[in-house]
């Protein structure tokens, strides 16, 4: 069966790998940011993921609105409790060992999963694919959905804008500075504290934007971050941590290794990941695209 | 006459020393619920199955005699190793004389098996594998609400005699999914169908999309999904979104929940076929304990196995009150078996020497959106399909207990 795959299915394989990968690319990019620039291990970033979509949820159940003011409404809400998180929390550990930080995000996370799964159970509930990208192609190798097509472009697009702020603007050169001294960045009069806040804020919306993504493809259910958070982390890891371009590259490629092992190895799915993260580790310890250190 | 009298005394004595003295240890009786407080099976059993539990025991009055009766609970992980520590540590430590629910087939097969070990009682509710009561079947175990070869015989034979003739099957890869792909395949194959392909997909998988494209190239007419929960969901989403039902392919949930069809909405399950042992919609016996069970659950309907526990409860409780001991899981058992089973959920019914409890199975049909009047208002009955016809054969499950009875 494994050598008889036709090169019309691989295709499509290949495909769906990318999409999957546009997911794992716009999560680990709000992680790389977040631990790039901040130090800080934000293991919430799956419950914020779920989050996003749980406020597209409630937005089309208490207020009617649809998926369209969903994708701009929810980032900005969940980023705005990300600042929440961020003043409140995160702000009193800085300084402090990342793992300080990692414990405390964590906590964020039993508790945001333990509410929503009290509320609302595991199954999680349906939310209905935008009338504008229902249906999909009839291409020659396979049927593909609208959605997915419209999940790559915007994932792709975002990366790609988010990179260039970071690396092309003024801006994001202030933030680089200021992570890489902050006492001489406030020197210049440039508000440090601000700048992390709002650059925390950033990586939270991008979960959340994903969250939204994710709704009409998956459940809107409170595990849906803890299933894929795992697989994220270790994108990072494999792409360097805190390397935006590497997770953005990673993401994507190893959601078309995923895909493929789908095909010859089914059972390997879940696995194939830790399998490259661990070879990774051994033979460059700082990641694909890390800054040996 | 004095010999008659002393004899008569004799008797009486014996009769109300039998009475006074029960035969319960530790001085409780004391129910384990271990099922999935929080994975992929926590709707379908979790915390409802311990709602489920305590209704029963509400209903025996808290108590049988003066020995008090209590529940315990605790989450397996869905993981064998987690589950039988519980188990052990529950019977060494915590006097608990039986467990109940048990979701996950190779947690149950796990736990089965501490149970024979320290002669206690198994009432198996979530757990599909039909090895339960075939090869791996145990003197201390009652399988109750639905088994695997049910769901195949049942909805798998629908499927084949309604002109599904080629099949390719997403199978979670555990116990549970292979128990259920072969007891499938056996049906299939009997009435005619072929069996195309498959793939075995790792428990709790999130995107289905890869698996799908394959069925599709398979060129199968029926994908049977043999998987549950959020993975079923997960598939039947998936499989929607691909266009798999336009391209003329049809999908045969082998098991489904009621919780399932709640969380996809009717407008991706309509049209579904499966079958389940239970539907609170049924009768007006089901429908009033429902509504009790829903109020006293965040208004969630019960699902077959929150019922199953339910009436695996009662059935148990009401044995010890006839027999008015606890000690020796196997006699328990035993006693269960003679004792013929009726409740408001599974009406009247049988425990066969196996360990299978046997009773009617429905086939339904998701309703369509225009057809549902309420939030649970999801299935619509096909047919009803009597035990005996319904379950596998006593003689062809391979279980030990059956041929040494012979």
């Amino acid at each position: 069966m494994t050598l008889a795959v036709p090169v019309q299915a691989l295709f499509g394989q290949v495909l769906i790998g990318l999409i999957n990968g546009s997911f794992y690319a716009l999560l680990s990019l709000g992680l790389a940011i977040i631990f790039g620039l901040l130090n800080v291990i934000n293991f919430c970033h799956g419950a914020l993921y779920m989050l996003g979509a749980f406020v597209a949820w409630f937005l089309l159940e208490k207020t009617g609105l649809g998926y369209w003011p969903a994708l701009l409404l929810a980032p900005l809400i969940v980023g705005a409790f990300g600042i929440f998180i961020e003043r409140l929390l995160l702000k009193r550990l800085a300084g402090l060992d990342p793992l300080y930080g990692l414990l405390l995000t964590f906590g964020i996370v039993l508790f945001l999963q333990g509410l929503f799964s009290n509320w609302f159970g595991s199954s999680g509930m349906p939310y209905d694919m935008p009338k504008q990208l229902q249906g999909g192609q009839a291409l020659p190798f396979m049927f593909l959905p609208n959605y997915r097509v419209w999940v790559v472009g915007i994932s792709l697009v975002v990366c790609l804008g988010v990179w260039a702020i970071i690396e092309r603007t003024r801006l994001g050169s202030r933030l680089r500075a200021a992570t890489e001294n902050a006492p001489l960045v406030s020197a210049f009069g440039i508000d440090v504290p601000r700048l992390v806040t709002v650059t925390y804020a950033l990586g939270v919306a991008l979960a959340a934007l994903a969250g939204v993504l994710a709704a009409p493809i998956y459940r809107v259910s409170p595990l849906m971050g803890a299933d894929l958070i795992i697989v994220v982390f270790a994108v990072v890891v494999i792409g360097g941590m805190g390397s935006i371009l590497g997770s953005i590259v990673t993401g994507f490629g190893l959601g078309v290794l995923e895909g493929l092992t789908k095909v010859f190895y089914p059972e390997a799915s879940n696995t194939v990941i830790f399998v490259v993260m661990a070879v990774v580790l051994l033979i460059r310890p700082a990641g694909l695209f890390g800054r040996q250190t | 006459m004095k010999t008659f009298a002393v004899a008569t005394f004799a008797v009486a004595t014996i009769a109300v020393a039998t009475a006074a003295r029960a035969d319960f240890t530790d001085g409780v009786i004391k129910i384990g619920v271990l099922n999935d407080a929080s994975g992929l099976y926590a709707d379908l059993s979790g915390k409802g199955g311990m709602v489920a539990a305590q209704m029963a025991v509400d209903e025996m009055g808290g108590k049988i005699g003066k020995t008090p009766i209590e529940l315990i609970y605790a989450d397996h992980q869905n993981k064998p190793d987690i589950g039988a520590g519980i188990a052990r540590q529950w019977f060494d430590a915590d006097h608990v004389d039986a467990i109940v629910d048990v979701p996950t087939s190779s947690v149950a097969l796990a736990v089965a098996q501490v149970v024979k070990e320290k002669n206690k009682v198994f009432l198996a509710n979530g757990p599909g594998t039909s090895d339960l009561t075939g090869s791996k079947c145990s003197p201390n175990t009652v399988h109750w609400a639905y088994d695997t070869y049910a769901l195949a015989n049942v909805t798998g034979k629908a499927t084949v005699l309604s002109g599904g003739k080629t099949w390719f099957f997403l199978t979670a890869d555990y116990a549970f999914g292979q128990a259920l792909e072969r007891d499938t395949t056996k049906v299939v194959e009997a009435n005619g169908g072929k069996i195309l392909g498959g793939v075995k997909h790792p428990l709790n998988t999130s995107d289905f999309s890869s698996f799908l494209l394959q069925a599709q190239s398979s060129g199968a007419n029926v994908v049977g999904l043999a998987n549950a929960g959020g993975d079923t969901i997960n598939s039947i989403k998936a499989a929607h979104e691909f266009g798999l039902t336009k391209g003329g392919q049809k999908l045969a949930g082998l098991l489904i929940f009621l919780t399932d069809i709640h969380s996809l909405g009717l407008d991706t399950a309509q049209g579904l076929l499966f079958s389940s042992s239970f539907y609170w919609d049924r009768d007006a016996k089901t429908r009033a304990w429902s509504k009790k069970f829903a109020e006293k659950y965040n208004g969630r309907m019960p699902t077959m196995v929150q019922a199953g526990v339910y009436a695996s409860v009662l059935h148990y409780l009401k044995t010890l009150k006839a027999t008015q001991a606890d000690g020796d899981g196997k006699a328990v058992v035993d006693a269960m078996k003679k004792m013929p089973t009726d409740d408001n959920l599974f009406g009247k019914g049988t425990i066969r020497a196996d360990g299978r409890k046997i009773h009617s199975f429905y086939l339904y049909e998701a309703k369509k959106p225009s057809e549902s009047k309420s939030e649970w208002d999801l299935y619509k009955l096909v047919k009803e399909i009597p035990g005996d016809q319904a379950f596998r054969p006593l003689t062809e499950g391979g279980c030990s207990m059956v041929s040494a009875a012979k």
